[in-house]
């Protein structure tokens, strides 16, 4: 596997007045971080005050208030029931939470939050997790596209399959799929760590800037300035912490996971003029 | 943004298609409240059903002779069939504007249909021996009402609710679309076709007829051409994922098929839900959940992906 190069065309001719190399988040990487699972500072919630909600024939204003009054009574585990795939639900919630759903959430479930262990016994729509900074969501069946669009921490996991643009601007924290996923995932990814168990389709790592990408099966193409890059222990011990952190394992084996990293090709923090750019790309 | 909704009931005998076509419909209203069309397909029968608009809603708001005007255009359809040979069976109206006739003919349809459509306002918006086009403007509850739809019994619909982007909110930029000339072939689109006039004069150049504006009848239009030219559905569909150009879904539906596209860059959305007797395709799965009162395990399909469905 071909390790990764910033040297380039425009490189070579001198013209990149900034020095890019080695400027990646990998240097300040620990295997043993939290990605901010949750905040150390936060208030604690008693987990044993249970709150149960029934979304039957509630809209999703009204579900999201009463969270949010349950939470103010001082309930610390929410046991959520037939939400009925209904769009905008659990977003929004700033503290840690045991949040239990039963049934599938619609558009931009749990978006927003910052904070809560989420656990959606069945499916997502588009954009679970949208925008999430910290906590956790696992989805035991499938998710749509831009599943964990421009997350900034946390784990997100999906056991199943996933529709496309997996983590579209993500800038932090971990997206965990189990099954596969379609095309542009990773699409402008800036920072953070994503693992794909299944095949991944076409444009993987499309125009990333940076942050990694972890696939355990098939490729099916690579995007503009995404590169393979080569395992290193650090990469090992973190992959292996994490799978067994949500009881998964890819199917080839940790040491088979195929690593793809920005090329940085495309980054252009220069004084060049538009014309000269069209040039040296 | 449009929201598209299609099932088919494998058993025989099938099922309240219109109601739950209606529910799932109604679901999708925030994705387009402008007009609503379903296409739906009951028992064959020997007879042709034609459904024909005699003019927009809005024309028939205005005008003090506009009574007189239908009345004529009518008499005028009614003159047309009989020259050629058409014998109705059969002639109902939902509205002063849309009518359906049962007709039996064993001429060439194309030329029927042309000359019907030659006169002034008058489309024919779908025919077959089995396909229900029903289209017109306002949320699903209105049209199924309107139309009398919410009691119809058959096998398989598609059907569409839509938030005009590309052209006017008016029955003709509707959806479905038929595929003229083909009967019981029917297409619904949610998405935009960034190449639609470069494939319309291409396809006007060989003989194609568009009634409207919008870019999803180039879908049906494209399909209708690629039958013609000998290819099956599926064939046809996946093709069409090459040769049409930006954001799209789409479904098809023939008298014994329901099939589905996406173009290649996964854009625009769709879930699918598959038993051994039932299959059900939406926009949003909180379309499919109205048919069910528990929860159902779904999937998105992937890029460029296309499926056909036999009854």
């Amino acid at each position: 596997m071909a390790t990764v190069s910033t040297s380039g065309q425009s490189h070579d001719m001198g013209l990149h007045t900034e020095k890019l190399t080695n400027r990646t988040q990998q240097r300040f990487f620990d295997a043993g971080e939290s990605a901010n699972l949750t905040y150390a500072w936060a208030p604690e919630v008693d987990t044993n005050k249970v709150g149960t909600l029934d979304c039957e024939g509630m809209d999703a204003t009204a579900i999201n208030i009463r969270i949010r009054e349950l939470m103010t009574e001082g309930c610390g585990t929410i046991n959520l029931s037939n939400p009925g795939s209904m769009h905008g639900l659990c977003v929004g919630i700033l503290s840690r939470l045991q949040l239990n759903v039963t049934g599938s959430l619609g558009y931009f479930g749990c978006g927003l939050i910052d904070g809560p262990n989420v656990n959606i016994s069945g499916r997502v729509g588009w954009s679970c997790g949208e925008n999430m900074m910290a906590g956790t969501i696992i989805v035991q069946k499938n998710a749509g596209s831009t599943f964990g669009a421009a997350i900034r921490g946390g784990d997100l996991v999906c056991r199943g399959d996933v529709g496309s643009r997996t983590g579209i601007d993500q800038k932090g924290g971990t997206i965990i799929v189990g099954g596969k996923t379609g095309a542009f995932t990773g699409f402008m990814m800036q920072r953070g760590r994503m693992i794909i168990l299944g095949d991944a389709g076409i444009n993987l790592g499309d125009s990333m800037y940076d942050g990694t990408i972890y696939v355990g099966g098939k490729i099916e193409g690579l995007g503009v300035d995404a590169v393979p890059a080569d395992l290193n222990d650090l990469d090992r011990k973190w992959l292996k912490s994490k799978l067994d952190l949500y009881g998964m394992e890819a199917p080839n084996g940790i040491d088979n996971i195929q690593k793809i990293v920005a090329g940085k090709q495309l980054w252009n923090y220069d004084n060049l003029e538009p014309s000269e750019k069209k040039l040296v790309l | 943004m449009c929201g598209i909704a299609g099932l088919i009931h494998k058993k025989a005998g099938g099922a309240n298609i219109g109601q739950e076509m209606t529910d799932m419909l109604q679901a999708l209203k925030h994705r387009g409240p402008d007009s609503t069309g379903y296409a739906l397909y009951g028992s064959p029968i020997s007879n042709y059903i034609m459904r024909i608009n005699l003019a927009e809603q809005a024309d028939t708001k205005k005008g003090f002779d506009v009574a007189s005007q239908l009345q004529s255009r009518n008499d005028l359809v009614d003159a047309r069939m009989a020259e050629l040979g058409a014998n109705v069976a059969k002639k109902e109206n939902s509205t002063s504007y849309a009518l359906r006739y049962e007709v039996s003919f064993d001429g060439d349809l194309k030329n029927l249909i042309d000359y019907i459509e030659d006169i002034e306002g008058v489309e024919v918006m779908s025919c077959g021996n089995g396909l229900e086009l029903i289209k017109d403007l306002g949320d699903a509850a209105v049209v199924s009402a309107q139309y009398g739809i919410n009691s119809f019994q058959g096998s398989h619909a598609i059907g569409h609710t839509r938030m005009a982007t590309e052209s006017d909110v008016d029955i003709r930029s509707a959806h479905p679309y038929w595929a003229y000339p083909f009967a019981d072939v029917s297409v619904v689109h949610n998405g935009q076709l960034t190449n639609y006039w470069t494939n319309r004069r291409a396809l006007e150049r060989l003989g194609n007829r568009f009634n409207s504006n919008c870019d999803s009848e180039l879908i049906a239009v494209y399909i209708a051409n690629r039958i013609s030219e000998g290819d099956d559905l599926e064939k046809a569909m996946r093709r069409s994922v090459e040769d049409l150009d930006g954001v799209f879904t789409y479904l098809v539906a023939t008298s014994d098929s329901l099939g589905m596209a996406k173009d290649v860059m996964a854009a625009k959305p769709m879930v699918i839900y598959e038993s051994d007797d039932f299959i059900a395709l939406a926009s949003e799965e909180v379309s499919i959940r109205k048919i069910f009162d528990h929860d159902i395990d779904t999937f998105d399909p992937y890029e460029g992906e296309v499926r056909v469905w036999q009854l």
